[in-house]
This record gives structure tokens, C-alpha cells and sequence, in this order.
């Protein structure tokens, strides 16, 4: 297996489900049965991947696979020279988790829509919108370069928005749709503006070049500030997509798409494209960007924690849920526990995925009904969907033997040691605060939602247990949210393999613009030449990101390790307490902290006050052009035509006086000769012969010849 | 006795011409029209005559006279068809009412 048909695999799992999309859009019409072309074609992209994920992990794991192409020559342009832009692939380790993520996840929703979906109107078209899903989130991962991922970024966009719609009937749906397009350009202006101002420097959009030319010293603008700046631009476009604060209001109403898609979309992929953007630039983050990000992840998982303690629909719990580790993981980046976040990416896809699945087939069982009060005791109807949902809330809530307690855990120790080392005690704080929150809210959701006595009997009658073709996904995914398919020890994740494959890749920023941990060249790890960027420039491979952090996350793993099972037990009591054996009325500690129930329910009222503070003021702007149109440019309009008026009033009286009293008059002139000649010509023989002969008379008087 | 000399034979064919163009101008019945059409050809015939006669000519004026009548016998045939047509589309063959060349 050589790397170029590695690189050739990559791009035949990119275009398998294009090809789906085309297939079953243009022809799914006519062909009912043509779904299933595209659930054929993500199982091989699911396989392919699987096999060069094998591949690339055996037998190159040290290798960053890079093929690239000239996609435009520009040819000389002035002030630069030969300007080419070239699209790329690149296969590293990230990539190939990644693939098999989506792909997995992808090919898995696909089978739970056949039956979740079935009867829909517009069921083909549904599997064809997965289609050009997958593709454009395959598009992202295997980008090597900003520009493709930008166009892949977009076009997930543009899938997202079909998905989210997907139910356009119902006006929810359809604004749900346009909300999350409109507040993800917002951010990808951002983006756009970070990419260009690395692209004016550095005059290539590849990550590998651009990290070259910054550890060679060349900053942009020749400025630190201006590398910040756009680091944190391009992490604008991750807060869109992943919904940060302040760009979250967008996920919890994308709820309205199917609940597959949610799944797909806002749990395990679209959401973590941000995530793995900001992964990817890591490198050339600088210590104030980093602080910023770190900010918005952990503002965000708190914020958004304290909106999902409060939500009743299944959804909107497991959407700010998403919201919240979405933070954590972008918490983790800002702090550089890279590894951890990257691994709780991967984890968090696949029990978030579980759970909205779950969530799916519950909702499909009791005939669309998302409301969690009307729930209750389904355990008993639907033991499998029951027993794959606790084991993603377990994980998710961070209990041991559970993908989610490694990955969580790593990543709280980083925070730690974030804290630790710089002073900023808050993240880290806030981090296991959090962990606290997520294991109340979610077994909130859990008891709310399976236990205790139905609270709807009529909808508790109907609900059974879902088909297989839903149940197996749900299955598969929980059997992947146990730790053994990460690391044989299940208290210690840096044993494992992933923690091998992913390695924080060597920070390339200048050493002023660094954390003071991170500067000295003697704290930087020896011997591990992994994850090198630059390709070719192997020798000075060695370092990875700071041994002073690693030794300090060290340090604090097991105490880390400790206080969140501790807090993720408190949280469990709690909710158990509460909403189980009910000895702490709920109702009454709502009442007694009346105001921040409020708060939480009314989602700290983000929409609200976006709504007065953009969408008015963006009305109140409007009024003002519309008045500035009606009044200034079109007086102006409304003057000139008034004037233009007047001349051709002018012009119409020369018209039709001079003008046309000439024509008039010549018209006359001949009329009135017509007239007098007219007598002559009687049509008479005789008078004609008269004429000539008096005209013979007189030419003969006038000639005269005797 | 007075010679008879070119002048009365001009003086003949001038009343004859002009009796002819009497008989085309007034006329209203096209065959009289046609009848001071042919006076009008047979002065004209005399001049040549005439002046045969009299002037230096040879027998130039004497066939060009001959060859009139020819003329004349041509003229008057399809004169005549004419006006039979005449008749044929009006009903009659009154000169004056006939006045569609004005169209």
C-alpha cells in the first residue's frame, strides 16, 4: 500500500457520497427504491475508510501524507511573482479518526432514517441531502489547506440549511434554517477575513507552508498582533460552526430538522468541524488568542450548561448539552490540551450521536412528542433505546470504564494544569463545575424521560420499542462509548493508542508571542517526532508543545480524575434526589431561586436580547434607508423627472409648432395646389386632346419657326 | 381661271383639319371622334401630296401618303375594337361620360 493510492482511497471516500447525492436527486423521484444506492455507497465509504484509517495507522503513523495540486496559476502577478493556488490533500492521523468518524456516524444515521424517515414525501431527496452532507464534511477533513476548507466549511453550511429545513412546511423549521445559515456567515466572515490576512503574507493557503514561513519568523505585517488577530478570525468561523457563544442561538432551534440529522449534524460532525479548524491551525495560535479562546469555550459550557438544567424538550436538553462540550472541547484548545480535546471530540460524537439517536426513537415511539413532561417509564417499553441511552448519559457524565470519563478527564487535568501554570484558576474551575451540571441535567433528562410512572397514558400505550434498523445503530454506538476501544486501562488514557496517535502538534508562533511555559527550549519534550507539519524539515521535529505542561497535567491527572467523579456522583445524586425518590421538590427550589430559574429557562433570554439589540436595530436601519430611499433618492428621482418633464414639454411645443407647422404648412402648400390642378384633370378624352392641342398652338408660338 | 396652285390645296386640307378636329372635339359619339380622326389623317394627306406635287420632293410625299392610308386602315381597326369594347363594358360609346382615366 503505497501513500499515493492512500491519498487516492481518501479522495474516492470524498466522492462516494456525492456521487449519492447526484444519483438519488436527480432520479429519486422516478426510482423510490434509489435510497438505497446512497446507504450502498456510505457503507463503502464507511469500509474504505475503516481500511485506510488501518493502513495509515500500521504502517505510516509517523507520516503526514501531503498530495497537492496547482489548482489556478495565476501566473507573474505584480509585487508578488508567479502566484499559483493549490488545493491539497493530507492524511495524517487527525484525518483518519476523523474519516472514520464521520463516515461511521454518517453511514449509521443513514440506516436509522430508513426507518426513522419512512413514509416522509420526501424521503429520496432526505437521503440525497445526507449525501452532500457527508460529502462537504469529508470535503473539511481531508483539506490540507485554509482555501478548501473553507469551500467544504461552506458547503456544509449550505447542507446544514437544507437538513434543518428539511420539513419546510413548518414555519419553525424553515426559520430554524435560515437562523443557523445567517448567524454561521456572521462567523465565517471572521474566517474569511483571518484566511486572506494570512494569504496576503504568506501568499498560500497551506497549512504546512504556513507554518513553515512562521517558524522562520515571518509574522504577518510583521506583527505579532496581526498573528493573533488572525488566529482569533479563524476561530471566528469555529464559533459559528460550533456554536460558542456568542453565535449559539442558531443549534437549539435547528432542533426542528429531523431528529437523524440532528444527530448527524449538531452532535457529532458539522458542530465538530469548528472544533477540528481551530485543531488544525493549533499551531499557530498565540498565547492571546489562545487565552481568548479558551474564554469563549468555558463562558460557553457554563452558559450553556445552565440553559440545559432548566429545558423541558428532550432536545433542546441534549442540544445545549452539545453546546456545552462543544465548549469544553474548545476550552481544552485554548489551554492546549490538544490531544484530550481532539478525544473528546471523537468520544463526544459517539455517545452525542447515541443520545440523539435515542432521543429519535423515543420521540419516533411516542408519535413526535418531544416534550419530557409528558414522558416517563418508558424503560419498560423500549429496554433497548433505555439501556444505549443510559450508557451515552453515563459517558457523557464522565463515570468510569466510559469513553466520556477519559476523555473528560484528560481534559479537566489540562485545564488544571492550564491553571496551574498561569494563574488562571477560573477555566479550570469552571470546567469541573460544569462536569457537575452535565451529570445532573443529564440524568434529569434520563429519569424524566424513562423512569418513574408514565405521566401520559394514553402516549405511554402506544410507545413501543423502536425497529432494528434504529436499534442496531443505537447499539453500535454504545458498545463505542465503553472504554475498551480507546485504551486497555480505563483510569489512565495516556496508556492508550490514541494518545499515541494524537500528538500536540510544535506551536511555530515566535517565542515572545508564547506562554512563558511554553518558551524556553529546555522544557520542550525530547524524542518524539510526530506530527511534523513542515514535511520535509524533519531534524527539528523533536519538540511537541511544552514538557512543563505535560509534566504538570501529569501531576494533576488523578487528583482531576477524582474530584470529577466526585462532582459527576454529586450530579447524579442530585437529579436522582430530585427527580427520582423526589425528596428535594423541584418545583419548590424553582421557586425559591425564582430569578435564575428564569434566567435558565428563558435561555438567559440570548434570543431576546439579540433580537432587540441586532434584529430591531437592524429594523430601525432599515426604516432609516427606507426613509432615506423614499425621501432624498427619490426627491432627487421625482426632481429630475419633474425636470425632465418640463424639457420635453418645451421640446413637445417646438414640436408641434415649428416642427411640425412647417410640415403642416408644406403639406398645405401642396394640398392647395392639388386642389387647383385637380380641375384640369376631368378623365375626359377631348378636354386631354384640347390641352394638347392649345399647347401645340403655343409652343409653336413660341418656337416660331417662320 | 384661276391655276390651282399649292395654296388651295393647303387651304383644303387646313379646313379639313380643322373640320376633323371640330368633329374630336365635340363630338360625344366616339365613332364620329374616330371619323375626325381619319379627316385629320386625310389632310395631312393632301400636304404630302401636295407638296409631291409641287415642292422638290420626288415621289417621296406620295408613298409616305400610300403608306398613311395604310396606317389609317391599321388605326381604324383597332379603333373600332377598342370602342366595340367601349360598348361592351359602358353599354354605350359616349365620349364625355367616360371619364375613368381621372382614376
Amino acid at each position: 500500500m503505497t501513500e499515493s493510492s492512500l491519498i487516492s482511497l481518501a479522495v474516492t471516500i470524498l466522492f462516494l457520497p456525492l456521487v449519492g447525492f447526484i444519483i438519488v436527486l436527480l432520479f429519486g423521484k422516478r426510482y423510490e427504491k434509489l435510497y438505497l444506492v446512497e446507504v450502498g455507497l456510505i457503507t463503502v465509504a464507511l469500509l474504505l475508510s475503516i481500511f485506510v484509517g488501518f493502513i495509515k495507522l500500521t504502517n505510516y503513523v509517523n507520516d503526514t501524507i501531503i498530495t497537492q495540486f496547482t489548482w489556478i496559476d495565476l501566473g507573474n502577478v505584480p509585487s508578488i511573482g508567479h502566484l499559483t493556488i493549490n488545493l491539497g490533500i493530507m492524511i495524517d492521523n487527525v484525518t483518519v479518526i476523523m474519516l472514520f468518524v464521520v463516515t461511521l456516524i454518517s453511514a449509521l444515521v443513514h440506516y436509522f432514517s430508513i426507518a426513522y424517515m419512512a413514509g416522509d414525501k420526501r424521503f429520496s431527496r432526505y437521503f440525497a441531502y445526507l449525501g452532500i452532507f457527508t460529502f462537504s464534511m469529508l470535503g473539511i477533513v481531508i483539506a490540507d489547506n485554509l482555501l478548501m476548507i473553507y469551500i467544504f466549511w461552506e458547503l456544509v453550511g449550505l447542507s446544514s440549511y437544507l437538513l434543518i429545513g428539511f420539513w419546510y412546511e413548518k414555519k419553525t423549521a424553515s426559520d430554524a434554517s435560515m437562523k443557523a445559515f445567517l448567524t454561521n456567515r456572521i462567523g465565517d466572515i471572521g474566517m474569511f477575513i483571518g484566511i486572506l490576512i494570512l494569504f496576503t503574507n504568506y501568499h498560500t493557503f497551506s497549512f504546512a507552508e504556513i507554518f513553515e514561513q512562521i517558524s522562520n519568523g515571518v509574522v504577518p505585517f510583521g506583527s505579532n498582533g496581526w498573528l493573533t488577530a488572525a488566529g482569533i478570525l479563524i476561530f471566528l468561523g469555529a464559533v459559528g460552526k460550533s456554536a460558542q457563544v456568542p453565535l449559539h442561538v442558531w443549534l437549539p432551534d435547528a432542533m426542528e430538522g429531523p431528529t437523524p440529522v440532528s444527530a448527524l449534524i449538531h452532535a457529532a460532525t458539522m458542530v465538530a468541524a469548528g472544533v477540528y479548524l481551530v485543531a488544525r491551525i493549533f499551531p499557530l495560535l498565540t498565547a492571546d488568542a489562545m487565552i481568548v479562546i479558551a474564554v469563549v469555550g468555558a463562558i460557553t459550557s457554563i452558559f450553556a450548561a445552565s440553559i440545559a438544567l432548566t429545558q423541558n424538550d428532550i432536545k433542546k436538553v441534549l442540544a445545549y448539552s452539545t453546546v456545552s462540550q462543544l465548549g469544553y472541547m474548545i476550552m481544552a484548545l485554548g489551554v492546549g490540551a490538544y490531544t484530550f480535546a481532539f478525544f473528546h471530540l471523537v468520544t463526544h460524537a459517539f455517545f452525542k450521536g447515541l443520545m440523539f439517536l435515542g432521543s429519535g426513537s423515543v420521540i419516533h415511539s411516542m408519535h413526535h412528542e418531544q416534550d419530557m413532561r409528558n414522558m416517563g417509564g418508558l424503560k419498560k417499553k423500549m429496554p433497548i433505546t433505555y439501556i444505549t441511552f443510559l450508557i451515552g448519559t453515563l459517558a457523557i457524565s464522565g463515570v468510569p470504564l466510559t469513553s466520556g470519563f477519559l476523555s473528560k478527564d484528560g481534559l479537566l487535568a489540562g485545564t488544571w494544569a492550564f491553571g496551574n501554570l498561569t494563574g488562571h484558576y477560573l477555566i479550570p474551575i469552571i470546567g469541573f463545575v460544569v462536569a457537575g451540571m452535565t451529570a445532573f441535567y443529564m440524568f434529569r433528562l434520563v429519569i424524566m424521560t424513562f423512569h418513574g410512572e408514565p405521566r401520559n397514558q394514553h402516549k405511554y400505550d402506544h410507545a413501543h420499542e423502536s425497529p432494528k434498523l434504529m436499534t442496531i445503530p443505537l447499539i453500535i454506538l454504545a458498545s463505542l462509548s465503553i472504554f475498551i476501544f480507546y485504551t486497555p486501562n480505563p483510569a489512565a488514557p495516556a496508556d492508550g493508542w490514541f494518545y499515541n496517535w494524537i500528538q500536540t502538534p510544535a506551536t511555530v508562533v515566535p517565542e515572545d508571542a508564547r506562554f512563558e511555559f511554553m518558551k524556553s527550549d529546555s522544557h520542550r519534550v525530547e524524542g518524539t517526532e510526530i506530527n511534523n507539519y513542515g514535511g520535509s524539515g524533519s531534524e527539528n521535529a523533536v519538540v511537541t508543545h511544552s514538557e512543563m505542561y505535560e509534566n504538570e497535567m501529569h501531576n494533576v491527572h488523578y487528583p482531576a480524575m477524582i474530584l470529577s467523579i466526585i462532582l459527576a456522583g454529586l450530579g447524579i445524586l442530585f437529579a436522582f434526589l430530585m427527580y427520582h425518590w423526589k425528596k428535594i421538590s423541584a418545583d419548590k427550589l424553582a421557586e425559591k431561586l425564582k430569578p435564575l430559574y428564569n434566567l435558565s429557562y428563558n435561555k438567559w433570554y440570548a434570543d431576546e436580547i439579540y433580537s432587540y439589540l441586532f434584529i430591531q436595530r437592524t429594523h430601525d436601519l432599515s426604516r432609516f434607508i427606507a426613509w432615506f430611499d423614499s425621501t432624498i433618492v427619490d426627491g432627487i428621482v421625482n426632481y429630475s423627472a419633474t425636470f425632465t418633464r418640463g424639457v420635453a414639454n418645451i421640446a413637445g411645443w417646438f414640436d408641434t409648432y415649428i416642427v411640425d407647422g412647417f410640415v403642416n404648412f408644406t403639406a398645405f402648400v401642396n394640398g392647395f395646389a392639388g386642389l387647383a390642378l385637380r380641375k384640369m384633370q376631368t378623365g375626359k378624352v377631348q378636354t386631354y386632346i384640347v390641352y394638347v392641342v392649345f399647347s401645340v398652338i403655343i409652343i409653336l408660338l413660341i418656337i416660331r419657326p417662320f | 381661271m384661276v391655276e390651282v396652285g399649292l395654296t388651295h390645296f393647303l387651304v383644303v386640307s387646313s379646313f379639313l383639319f380643322a373640320f376633323g378636329l371640330y368633329a374630336i372635339l365635340t363630338r360625344k359619339n366616339a365613332i364620329l371622334v374616330l371619323m375626325g380622326i381619319e379627316l385629320l389623317l386625310n389632310a395631312a394627306n393632301i400636304n404630302f401630296v401636295a407638296f409631291s406635287r409641287y415642292g422638290n420632293f420626288g415621289l417621296n410625299g406620295q408613298l409616305m401618303a400610300l403608306f398613311v392610308i395604310v396606317l389609317a386602315a391599321a388605326e381604324a381597326a383597332i379603333a373600332l375594337a377598342i370602342v366595340l369594347n367601349i360598348y361592351k363594358t359602358f353599354g354605350h360609346v359616349n365620349v364625355d361620360e367616360i371619364d375613368n382615366l381621372k382614376e
